[in-house]
């Protein structure tokens, strides 16, 4: 008699699979699952209570949820634009530098270093209201206001954008100035003769160039943005009564605090649909550029 | 009418200095072609014509007008680069007609500009495509064509060829020299290859370490340089040069080959050490020469190679002790170490001082 034996094939990748399956797989489809429950971590048994797509639709007309997803969609905007700007500007005055560029490419990236939890905390203290760095400033300048900058919800958001472009800034300007050194000096030099303006070299020589680069930049951003947690739950939490709430800061406050997994894990999948749109956008718009400039792919 | 004027054209890149005062009139309609060994200045000079390197010193002006200080796009010239310089994001048609766009012309009048530019350059049915998907070939014909599109006082020329195959290059010789009769403006054309320079000049300047060494017709450069540099830089193969020296009015070369001295050469003074020089086509086999008229000096030397290139073939031999070329034209097979009775035509050899490298020339 003859053994059963497995196919080869299936040998040489039983390890990939066992590791992808504990790992993603099991993982994506308990989750899937519980979606589908009415799941609360502190009732382990309501876990093999099928509710269907109760949980869904629950979301979808909620309006807590649908601000929150608006709010972040709103956020990923205004911070990507902002970022995409303000690396562009530092990375053009990066590529004009001629001495000690290297250095400065380092100090560049010293806002990535640090973990996003205590560049929270620190930009906690300088917008708070009594003894923050900012309202000392502007008291001290003759402004007698103490501006409520974590409290008012339109300052919130504008504080935890500005702790997030802080942060984040230099991931465009390292990406786009790469660009600038990987491109060709020659078209720019014909572009001169051929009559363009330093400002025209730039619209139409230069930054086609880079599309490629800041669409690259613009999809790690967004799925980086799209996640954003930390920042926030340090800065405000989320509040105050939900003002600067995002979809992460909901989710976690919905799995975590109220302990509904299952409820919090069909928001998941509901919120990643937003991760996805922007991905595919950005990297249409990638080929496309890369095709503009007659590269493969 | 554009002339080109250089008096006394500086480039300093801080303590080093590449191009050391320069003086070069250059007429309408003509073309010159700067030539010389790479790092000898060449294309900095073209560049601060163009106006993409600052001018250290000096004075450039371009139809009278002094440009130091303009813009490249207030000089009403058109350039095309070594490596084409072509817009990577835009189609044939758009980069013929760019530099037209940006001047804000009418639509009807870019789009007849670039169509008879096409013509002249048959881009005809590459208009749609993006540089990407060109030959080398046709991308240098695209940038052509987006250099003359816009009609400019003047054209430049950045060795636009030494990135294509052998055969193309000779091609695109072509082409640029029958571009020139059409469109009759003012060329300045940067080359490392003596070819381009003696096919396609009007007027070559040969550079050497930032200077001009030699202004002149293609001919007058290969018929009567100046010095040994020009001598051997101009013309292939390279001018045989053997040292000797002058004794009793006779030149004794290094090896003892007595000669007389040639009826070109100037006052020599007995005891001078000399260089003297001889092109391949001065010294053939008797009976395959083209001319033997004129003074001829007989002597039997032995073949040490040959390069058979079909109407002619090179003989490698030694004179002197010196490995020098002779040619021999309707070819006949020679063997290695076959001796041949050679005649050196004496009326078109060279004496140049052998300390200065300068000819001696009456």
């Amino acid at each position: 008699m003859t053994r059963r034996r497995l196919p080869e094939w299936l040998v040489l990748l039983l390890p990939a699979i066992i590791v992808i399956a504990a790992v993603v797989l099991i993982p994506l489809l308990f989750s899937l699952y519980s979606s589908f429950t009415p799941y609360k971590l502190t009732r382990p048994s309501t876990l093999w209570k099928w509710v269907g797509t109760y949980n869904y639709e629950k979301i979808l007309s909620d309006a807590k949820f649908w601000a929150a997803f608006g709010r972040t969609v709103l956020f990923l905007t205004i911070v990507l634009n902002l970022e995409l700007l303000l690396g562009l500007g530092i990375a053009l005055m990066m590529n004009k530098v001629t001495w000690g560029q290297r250095t400065l490419r380092t100090i560049l990236m010293f806002p990535m270093m640090f973990s996003p939890i205590l560049v929270g905390f620190q930009f906690k203290f300088i917008f708070n209201d009594n003894i923050g760095l900012v309202n000392n400033v502007l008291q001290s300048m003759g402004f007698n206001a103490a501006l409520p900058w974590l409290v008012d919800g339109k300052l919130a958001m504008f504080s935890i954008m500005f702790a997030e472009i802080w942060m984040s800034t230099s991931v465009f300007a390292i990406l786009i100035l790469a660009g600038l050194f990987a491109m060709p000096r020659d078209p720019l030099e014909a572009a001169k003769v051929d009559g363009c303006t330093p400002w025209q070299s730039f619209r139409h020589i230069t930054l086609p160039f880079l599309m490629p680069f800041i669409y690259i930049a613009m999809t790690i951003r967004s799925l980086d943005v799209a996640r954003a947690y930390d920042i926030v739950q340090i800065m405000t939490g989320g509040g105050p009564a939900r003002r600067t709430e995002l979809l992460w800061t909901l989710m976690s406050r919905t799995g975590y605090v109220d302990a509904r997994m299952g409820l919090a894990n069909a928001m998941g999948y509901v919120s990643i649909i937003l991760s996805i749109l922007f991905t595919v956008y950005f990297f249409r718009k990638l080929s496309a550029a890369r095709a503009e400039l007659g590269m493969a792919g | 009418m554009t002339e080109v004027t250089l008096s006394n054209v500086v480039k300093k890149y801080g303590a080093l200095q590449a191009v050391h005062g320069i003086d070069l009139d250059i007429q309408d309609g003509e073309f010159v072609v700067l030539v010389g060994p790479s790092g000898c200045g060449k294309s900095t000079t073209l560049r601060m014509i163009a106006g993409l390197e600052d001018i250290s010193g000096g004075e450039v002006s371009i139809g009278g007008r002094v440009v130091n200080d303009l813009p490249p796009r207030e000089r009403n010239i058109s350039m095309v680069f070594q490596n084409y310089a072509l817009y990577p994001h835009m189609t044939v048609r758009e980069n013929l007609g760019f530099s037209l766009k940006i001047a804000k012309r009418p639509g009807a009048e870019i789009t007849e500009a670039v169509n008879e530019a096409a013509q002249i350059l048959g881009l005809d049915e590459l208009m749609d495509r993006k540089p990407a998907a060109l030959s080398g070939g046709q991308r240098q014909r695209v940038a052509m064509g987006r250099a003359i599109v816009r009609h400019p006082d003047v054209f430049l020329f950045d060795e636009p060829l030494s990135n294509l195959d052998a055969k193309l290059r000779t091609q695109m010789r072509v082409e640029i020299k029958k571009l020139h009769q059409k469109v009759e403006s003012t060329i300045i054309y940067v080359t490392h290859d003596q070819i381009e320079a003696m096919t396609l000049a009007d007027r070559i300047v040969l550079m050497r370490d930032g200077h001009i060494v030699q202004v002149g017709t293609p001919l007058e450069l290969f018929n009567a340089p100046v010095d040994t540099f020009v001598a051997t830089f101009i013309g292939s193969p390279p001018m045989n040069l053997v040292d000797g020296v002058v004794e009793d009015g006779q030149i004794v070369l290094d090896g003892g080959v007595t000669l007389p001295v040639p009826t070109t050469a100037g006052r020599l003074s007995e005891g001078q050490a000399i260089k003297f020089g001889f092109r391949a086509d001065n010294l053939m086999p008797a009976g395959h020469a083209v001319d033997e008229d004129g003074a001829v000096y007989e002597l039997d030397l032995a073949v040490t190679l040959t390069e058979p290139l079909g109407t002619e073939t090179l003989l490698f031999t030694n004179m002197a002790g010196v490995e020098v070329q002779g040619k021999m034209f309707n070819p006949r097979p020679v063997r290695p170490g076959e001796k041949m009775n050679f005649r050196l035509m004496l009326d078109k050899c060279h004496v140049f001082d052998a300390q200065s490298g300068h000819a001696i020339r009456r």
